[in-house]
């Protein structure tokens, strides 16, 4: 099942002042499978972050269509939005800008209230958001006493407790540091994985988009290039037209190629360059 | 410097008056400042310290906490002492102490900082037993019946929580930016007031448009989990009256009464 849809999708920001004056996102067309593990990667104003408001409805767009499991983010009927924005969670770049309530129980209650959950049923929610993110003994914490890293799996258990079928992660390991970085990934790789959740992940990092069923390559608002993390890492000029950086493992396999080695292009991980060095190594 | 700045005082502990009902607490406030201000001589105001120094006994706070709020109308209540000492309306009988002192004014000045200092005394053992959270959740359900008349009380709620929520953040923030002001020469501590006070203005406007930021960031995080206002919205939380609120109410109305029996009879 396609669990998003985006035909020739255009969007441009309205404001006269911005330096960024033409289309944020120009001409998208793609299509997710329910279940998938996504990347969209590009450089800064690239427009991934716009593509990612497209999907629920922060953002509609100029020209195209937005589906969400076959329902359009534009529509007559008001409470479209709403069955779509129950769908999608959004977990946001900054973590201090995304709870509601001060107490870790109180802010991910928010999203079951706005739809009108019952009480038990938000208890109940609660209590699987926080285990799922291993927040448990956080639940009546201070949010501002928490780590970026806790912060952040608050923001995704105060998405999870709406029981969304795909999870955005728009750049939000980026204000991050490593361990936190590592936590939030460690939860968006179990929700893919366990609960069979399809995941969007925004990101700078390569090593996070390597881990990811398939990459989108993005460039000044346009798709430049879909598929598997091997066949995207292997194509360096396209990569680097993006003002990308391979992954640390894909540079330097890239570099022993370059050098004489026969070792394969297609790696993206520390682990496949290991097991790729350790083969060459025993043949000789 | 500003990062274990919390809003209000809220001293974390169990006990009788931390359990009870915020809107209990706050109803129980209104009727006890009421009744200082009922109160027209000295006997009320000491049957109204006698219930303070009792909501203190129960609330499990040190006296000291409550005391140390006075220390920030310390000011004002002097004065307001000093005014009515020098101010008071002279009567005949009144005998007099030297220049224009009298002591039925000092009578007078007295009773009335008394009443400042029992004022903020109550309110601040409301601050020290109720989280922020809990009291905007009682000022909510205490003014739910104004939504009938079209007054927007669950936005009203929204807002405080959010501005309580916002306190650490932006005092953080503060914290930075002085820093970084601090690092390229900015000068806050020295210079007549003036200076200073202009001295404010690079702190204040990055704290603005940092805040405006946030604001459009938490816009779109509300959106995106399915935020439309109260229409059709449930609470998590729900108030509940108890036995124990019952018992406070009892208690306070024996505070009333108290105050208004020695109005009549003294």
């Amino acid at each position: 099942m396609q669990a998003i849809t985006f035909e020739n999708v255009s969007y441009a920001y309205k404001r006269a002042d911005e330096e960024f004056s033409g289309k944020a996102v120009d001409g998208v067309s793609l299509g997710i499978e329910a279940g998938r593990s996504v990347a969209l990667l590009g450089a800064n104003g690239s427009g991934k972050s716009t593509l990612a408001k497209l999907i629920n409805g922060l953002l509609l767009p100029d020209s195209g269509e937005v589906k969400v499991f076959g329902m359009p983010t534009v529509c007559d009927d008001p409470n479209g939005l709403f069955d779509i924005r129950k769908r999608v969670g959004m977990v946001f770049q900054n973590p201090d800008n995304q709870q509601i309530a001060s107490i870790v129980e109180d802010d991910i209650a928010f999203g079951p209230e706005n739809v009108g959950i019952e009480r038990e049923d938000i208890g109940r929610r609660i209590d699987a958001a926080l285990k799922f993110t291993d927040m448990e003994r956080f639940r009546y914490s201070q949010i501002s006493r928490l780590s970026g890293g806790q912060k952040q799996r608050v923001a995704i258990a105060g998405a999870l407790a709406l029981e969304p079928d795909i999870l955005i992660l728009d750049e939000s390991t980026s204000m991050l540091d490593p361990k936190g970085r590592k936590e939030v990934m460690e939860v968006a790789r179990s929700l893919n994985k366990e609960k069979g959740m399809t995941i969007i992940n925004i990101t700078h990092y390569m090593d996070e988009a390597a881990e990811a069923d398939e990459i989108y390559l993005l460039k000044a608002g346009k798709l430049l290039k879909k598929g598997t993390p091997d066949e995207v890492f292997s194509d360096v000029s396209t990569v680097e037209e993006c003002g990308l950086e391979l992954p640390r493992a894909s540079m330097l396999a890239a570099k022993l190629k370059a050098a004489g080695i026969n070792i394969d292009q297609k790696i993206t991980t520390k682990e496949g360059l290991a097991e790729e060095l350790c083969k060459l190594l025993l043949k000789d | 410097m500003l990062q274990d700045l919390t809003f209000g005082q809220y001293y974390p502990t169990t006990s009788l008056v931390h359990k009870l009902d915020p809107r209990t607490k706050l109803l129980l406030l209104i009727a006890y400042i009421t009744s200082i201000f009922v109160a027209d001589n000295f006997y009320g105001l000491a049957a109204a310290l006698l219930f303070l120094l009792i909501a203190v006994a129960f609330s499990a706070v040190p006296f000291w906490s409550v005391l140390k709020s006075v220390k920030s109308i310390l000011f004002l209540v002097l004065f307001t002492f000093l005014l009515n000492l020098l101010f008071y309306a002279k009567k005949e009988g009144d005998t007099t102490l030297f220049w224009r002192i009298t002591v039925e004014g000092l009578l007078s000045a007295t009773f009335l900082a008394s009443r400042l200092i029992l004022l903020v005394m109550g309110s601040s053992v409301l601050t020290l037993t109720t989280t922020p959270v809990s009291l905007t959740d009682g000022i909510e359900s205490l003014l739910k019946p104004l939504s009938y008349v079209k007054f927007p009380v669950h936005e009203l709620a929204l807002i405080m929580s959010i501005a309580l929520r916002f306190i650490p953040t932006l005092a953080e923030e503060t914290d930075r930016i002085i820093r970084a002001q601090k690092a390229r020469g900015g000068d806050f501590d020295t210079g007549n007031f003036f200076k200073r006070i202009k001295a404010l203005i690079p702190i204040l406007i990055p704290l603005l448009v940092g805040a405006f930021r946030r604001a459009d960031e938490l816009g779109n995080a509300m959106d995106a989990r399915c935020y439309s206002g109260s229409r059709n919205r449930t609470k998590y939380k729900k108030l509940k009256f108890t036995f124990r609120d019952l018992l406070a109410t009892l208690f306070t109305a024996a505070l009333v009464a108290g105050v208004v029996l020695l109005k009549i009879f003294f």
